[in-house]
This record gives structure tokens, sequence and C-alpha cells, in this order.
């Protein structure tokens, strides 16, 4: 294995730039923004010197390691904090600082007006570098306290706002959901650490060749529930909408492109594990298939512009949480969804920030309409974006979404059947509520107010953008050419199994997949574009669109399952508290008073009548002693 | 003579020193009964001295006198303050420390 001493400058510039941002303070707010887009900039730089160095040597000793320091040795538990930069952390590291530089750009101007943009940027620096820790980590211990770190930069960021108690509650209620999967983690990490004997990803890997495969299974499901918590997947999802009170570059980094993704590297980055705990695998491929379905149906209802593309990001993130199911034949595509949905999601949430730029951060989409005209540049890259992420070919999205609805059908039995309807049918429900997005925002009859001056925004925002759209557009075009991407990674998550007899040749799986998307945009186009929209949520709605809106009733469940019952059990501790424990001591002292009046009596400052204690009490232990001896 | 004749004296005096600082209540009686009382000992030690026919109650009877004396030079100047305080030498009237 090649070692290299330069991979921790891809963490420590991004960590400089968060350190020396929060402790110089006020004093750097003339050029902390710049200083954190160059050190992010340059941890892309880095990034890239490592890929093309990577490139020059041989597939097989194209994985660098560097041991940073012995962290925690005990008896047999040797952990080092060591880095691990291998074909799947490559992509990652390139994501993450790229589209994470290019949001630092356009947070320059998008934030220009907050007297706070130098603690923004301090944060965003935090998250890249804990991000890079989170895919660069060569044991789930190291993964884990990258892990924790974008939790504590996502919360920091989402209640940025924080003097607004909704999206303090927001910040809260994403960092509890996220603790939940996160003791699933720590649960996995202490597993692997009882029954393997080790926590690194190469040390688990041989140890899982031979492992029981009941123990594998428990460390698949707990890595599963970290992976949900993380990745906003059923059944802990419901934060990642909530989650949209935060700046929308934050929702455009850290909650669409990179940090949700996280799941979907946990349990890719696991693949030796759930490659061995069938039963885990399909768990994985359940949840993927539920979240895909829930979170389109959820999108179709929003008319608040983020929140529909956080529920298609969900939906998304179904897709490759499906993929990564899948087993070695789904991996790869897994991955690439998420590349290119990096690209094209983070394209549209800066949009959506565009957008909210001109209308005066109005985010309703049924006061939006015909922006096309005033924002054409918003409305070209969401365009492209859009075509992207509903699979139109050539755009990135037709290529990885393609693929894993081509592998769900061909996953064998009846499992692929339905899981591969199911991928069908989240591909017509995103194709209807994405153009849904676009058809409000753009191109129907204006719905705002005449004071309101929507306005295209400055060139510091639109050329993110414009980049993005060109990664939306390119990507998946490049990384299936002569399957590069399939190809690359196969080193890490093994060979790509492509199945004997396929159910469905890939071109039946495009030719259906366009027809579902086909049908989705037929009906959002004749139901919004053709059709008047009111600039007023409608009442009168049946009850499926109402339940829809209330996100599935995800909030109401938890509340009735988990919050009261928490609620009841914490007010009971609380009565055991005061009246057992608090009871308890005092009634100690009580006592104490009770025996101290009652003996005080005793005293009654005569000096006689101690004398005549004195006396009494001397004459009963002569007494006393003259019994005992006689 | 009986040697035990001093032991039922000593009994007897220790008794009525006994009695009178429960019962009295001018402080220099209670006083001079702590002081009979004190002697009731000493008669007690010499006595038993005596019998044994060894020394060391009559040395102990020596250190008791000496103890007494520096007693009754402190416990007579406490009874006089508290007399010039509160022009009264009842025992009782000295009984702040309830308080």
């Amino acid at each position: 294995m090649t070692t290299s001493t330069s991979l921790v400058y891809l963490i420590a510039l991004p960590l400089l730039g968060a350190t020396v941002l929060l402790l110089a303070g006020r004093r750097s707010d003339k050029w902390g923004h710049l200083l954190a887009t160059a050190l992010s900039a340059s941890s892309f730089g880095v990034g890239l010197y490592q890929l093309s160095q990577m490139l020059a040597r041989p597939t097989e000793e194209r994985a660098v390691t560097q041991k940073l320091f012995s962290w925690i040795n005990v008896g047999t538990f040797n952990v080092d904090a060591g880095l691990l930069l291998d074909q799947l952390s490559i992509c990652f590291v390139l994501l993450i600082t790229g589209v994470g530089t290019l949001i630092h750009i356009y947070s320059i101007s998008y934030m220009s007006h907050d007297e706070n943009r130098r603690r923004f940027f301090a944060y965003l620096n935090l998250f890249i570098a804990a991000m890079l820790l989170l895919v660069l980590g060569d044991s789930y211990l190291n993964l884990y306290v990258g892990w924790e770190g974008v939790g504590l930069a996502s919360y920091l960021l989402i209640g940025f706002w924080n003097q607004k108690p909704a999206y303090a509650t927001a910040s809260k209620k994403a960092f509890v959901m996220n603790r939940v999967g996160d003791m699933g983690l720590s649960f996995a990490i202490m597993i692997a650490f009882a029954t393997l004997g080790t926590v690194s990803f190469s040390g688990v890997e041989e140890a899982s060749h031979t492992a029981s495969k009941a123990a594998l299974t428990a460390i698949g499901i707990m890595l599963l529930v970290a992976a949900t918590g993380k990745s906003a997947q059923f059944p802990l999802q419901a934060w990642l909408g909530d989650a949209m009170a935060g700046p929308t570059p934050v929702s455009a980094l850290i909650h669409a492109a990179t940090m949700v993704t996280a799941g979907v590297y946990l349990i890719v980055r696991s693949n030796f594990i759930f490659d061995a705990a069938p039963t885990a695998q399909l768990l994985v491929v359940i949840v993927g298939a539920i979240t895909l379905t829930f979170g389109a149906l959820v999108g179709t209802a929003k008319d608040d512009i983020k929140k529909a593309l956080a529920a298609s990001t969900m939906s998304q993130i179904g897709y490759m949480i499906l993929g990564a199911g899948l087993g070695p034949a789904g991996y790869a595509f897994a991955i690439m969804h998420l590349l290119t949905h990096g690209f094209f999601k983070a394209g549209m949430f800066l949009g959506a920030g565009s957008v909210m730029h001109g209308m005066n951060d109005q985010v309703d989409m049924r006061r939006y309409g015909a922006l096309r005209k005033f924002m054409p540049i918003t409305f070209a890259t969401f365009g492209l974006g859009y075509l992207a992420i509903i699979g139109v070919p050539p755009f990135a999205g037709f290529y990885s979404k393609d693929a894993i609805i081509e592998t769900a059908f061909n996953a064998g039995g009846v499992k692929g059947i339905l899981l591969g309807s199911t991928a069908l049918l989240g591909a017509a429900i995103t194709a209807f509520y994405m153009t849904r997005v676009m058809v409000l925002t753009f191109t129907s009859k204006q719905r705002w107010e005449d004071n309101q001056h929507p306005h295209e925004s400055p060139l510091l925002m639109w050329a993110p953008m414009a980049i993005l759209a060109v990664g939306s557009v390119t990507t998946g075009f490049l990384f299936t050419r002569g399957d590069a991407l399939v190809h690359w990674l196969s080193p890490v998550v093994g060979e790509h199994a492509e199945g004997e007899n396929l159910l469905l040749q890939p071109i039946v799986v495009s030719g259906l997949a366009l027809l579902a998307v086909a049908i989705g945009v037929a009906i959002a186009i004749m139901k919004y574009q053709l059709s008047e929209v009111d600039a007023i949520a409608p009442h009168d709605v049946s009850v499926f669109t109402r339940i829809a809106r209330k996100d599935l009733l995800q909030d109401s469940f938890n509340e009735a399952v988990f919050m009261r019952p928490g609620q009841a059990l914490t007010s009971l501790l609380v009565k055991g508290d005061q009246n057992v424990v608090d009871g308890a001591v005092r009634g100690i002292g009580r006592t104490a008073l009770g025996a101290g009046s009652v003996l005080r009596k005793t005293q009654t400052g005569f000096a006689r009548s101690y004398a005549a204690l004195i006396l009494i009490g001397a004459i009963v232990l002569i007494a006393g002693i003259w019994v005992v001896t006689q | 003579m009986n040697p035990y004749n001093y032991l039922y004296v000593s009994g007897l005096l220790f008794t009525i020193g006994a009695v009178g600082v429960v019962v009295r209540r001018n402080a220099i009686v209670v006083f001079m009964c702590v002081e009979l009382m004190l002697n009731a000992a000493n008669l007690t030690l010499v006595t038993f001295s005596r019998i044994n026919g060894t020394l060391d109650g009559q040395v102990v009877a020596f250190f008791t006198m000496v103890v007494a004396a520096c007693e009754v030079v402190v416990g007579l100047a406490i009874i006089v303050t508290i007399y010039r305080s509160r022009r009264s030498a009842s025992i009782d009237d000295a009984s702040l420390l309830k308080r």
C-alpha cells in the first residue's frame, strides 16, 4: 500500500480556516470569506493533485494511506488516526471540495448582507474539514469523528439564523434525529470490536470472511440505522424538510450534495459486510425503496421551493441506498448517482437561492411564476438540473438513475420486479413534482405582487450555478463512457457482477423510464402550465393531498410514538425523583430536625439540672458496672 | 478501728455534697458542696491507701488538693463576676445558654 504525507492537508487547510475565522472573531470580518474560499479551493487543489498521482499509478497501487498518530493503544485494541484515500474516497474528496468551493464562492454574494457572514464561512470550512475526515478515515472510529463533526456543522448551519425560534428548533430536531442514527454507528463499531476485534476497514474486511453471519448482520443493521439518520432515510427522515431553515447554500452543500450522502458512502464503504449479510442487505433495499417513494410523494405537495427540493433529495438518496443495497451490481451506480446528484441538486438549490434572492426571500412557489423572463440564467441552469434529475437523455441523471432502475429490475425474482417497479414509479413521480417546481417557478403565469422586482443574481452567484449545470449535463456521459466509473471503483467495491439472464434489457428499461417520465411531465404540465394555479394553497383538497402536505404524517407519527411516551416517561421520572429521591433526602433532614427539637427540651440552661443528670448518669453507670461484675 | 468506717463517712459526705449541688441555689453553697464531694473522694483515696498499705492513694489526694485549690480560685472569680454583673448569686439566674 502506498503511503503519502500530503493527505492531511486536505483536511488541515479547511480546518485551519475554521479555526482562524472563529478565533479571530470580528477582526476577520473583512477578509474571512476570502480566506475560507481560498482554503477550500486549495483543498480542492490538493485533491486534484492526489487524483493525478493516483492516475499515474497502476490500478492495484492506487490507494494511499497516511498514518497521523497512534490514537488509542490499549491492550489488543489499537486504533491509529490514519487516512485512506482510494478510488472511492477520491470521488467524494473532489465532490466535497469542488462543489464546496463553488458554494463558498456563491455564498460570498448570497450572504453579503448578513453581518455574521464570517461566522457562516467558518462553519462552512468546519463542515468541509469534518466531511473530508469522514470520507478519508481509514477505520470506522475515524469515520465516526468526521460523522459527528458534520452533524455538528449541520446543526450550527441549520440554526445559523437562530434568532428565529422555529429555525433554532429545526436545528435541534436535525441534531436529535441524527443522534439516533449516530447511536447506530457507535453500536456497529462496538459490535465490530467485540466480535471481530478490530475497527479498521481493512481489518474488518479481512475478518468478515470468517466472522459469524449473526455478528455481520448485526453490524450491517446498525450501519443501516446510522445511514438512515444521516441520509434522512425512512424512518429517520423527518429532519431534512425542517433543515431547510438554514441558508440556501447550506441546503445545497450539506443537505443535498454531500453530508446527506454520507449514509450511502458508509454502506458502499462497508460493502464487504453487506455482501456477507444478506438480511441486512435486504433491509437496505427496503429502506431505499420506501424512502424513494416517500420523498417523491411528499415532493408533490410542497409549495415551499426548498422543501420540495428537500423531499426530492430524500427520494434521490433513496435511489442511491436502493442501488447500494443491490450488492456489487449496484455499488458503483449508487456512487454514480450520488455524484451526478451532487451536481444537479446543488445547482438547483443554488438556483432556488437565486430565485429567493430576486424575490425578497419568498419561498412559496405559488407566489412565483413567469420568472423565466427576469432570471434567464437561473432559469437555464435550474432547467438543466431539472432535465438531469428527471432523467432525460443525455443529461447526467438519465445515466445514473437508469442504471439503478435497471439493476433493480434485474435483482432477480419477485424482489427485482417489486424494486424495479417502485423505482420506475418513483421516476414518474419525480418527473411530476420537478416539472411542477419548474412550471410554478419559471413558466406559469405571474402570481407575485407588483411591488416585487425580480432580478437576475450577480456573477458570483450565477457562475457556480453555471459550472454545476455543466456538471449536470456532462458527468453522466463521462462516468458511463466505457463504464469508466464502474471500472474505477471495482478495486474497492468488488467486480461489477452483471446478471447472466437479464429480466429486462437495458434498452427496454430506458424506454420504460422515459415513458414514466413523459407521463409525469405531461400530468404536471396539464395541471400547472395549462390551467390556473391559485396564489394561495387551496384548503378544499383531498385527504391525500392534506396528508402529503403534512409530510405523510411523519411528524405526527414521531410525536405519537416517540415524543409523547418519551415525555410521559420523563414526567414519570421527574415525579419519581421528586417523591422518592428528594423524599428520602428531605425525610432524613426532617428526622434530624425532629429529633433535635425533642432533645432540645433537655437543655434547660439550669446548671443544677445538668448536675443532677450527671449524677444520675454516674449512678446508672456504677450500678451497671456493679450488675455486670457481680 | 475498722477502716471501712472511713468509707461510710466518705460516702455520707459525698451524698451530702451531691444533694447540695442539686438542691441549693446559692452559687457559694453549691461551690462548697463541690468541695465537700472532692474531700469525700480524697478521704476515700486515703482510706484505700491505708487498707492496701501503699502510698499511691495519698499521692493522688495531694494532686486533688492542688487541683481543688486552682479550681477554687477560678470558680470564686467566676462567681464574683456573675454577682457583679447581675447582683445575684443564684445559680438559676445564670441560665442564658439555653437561648
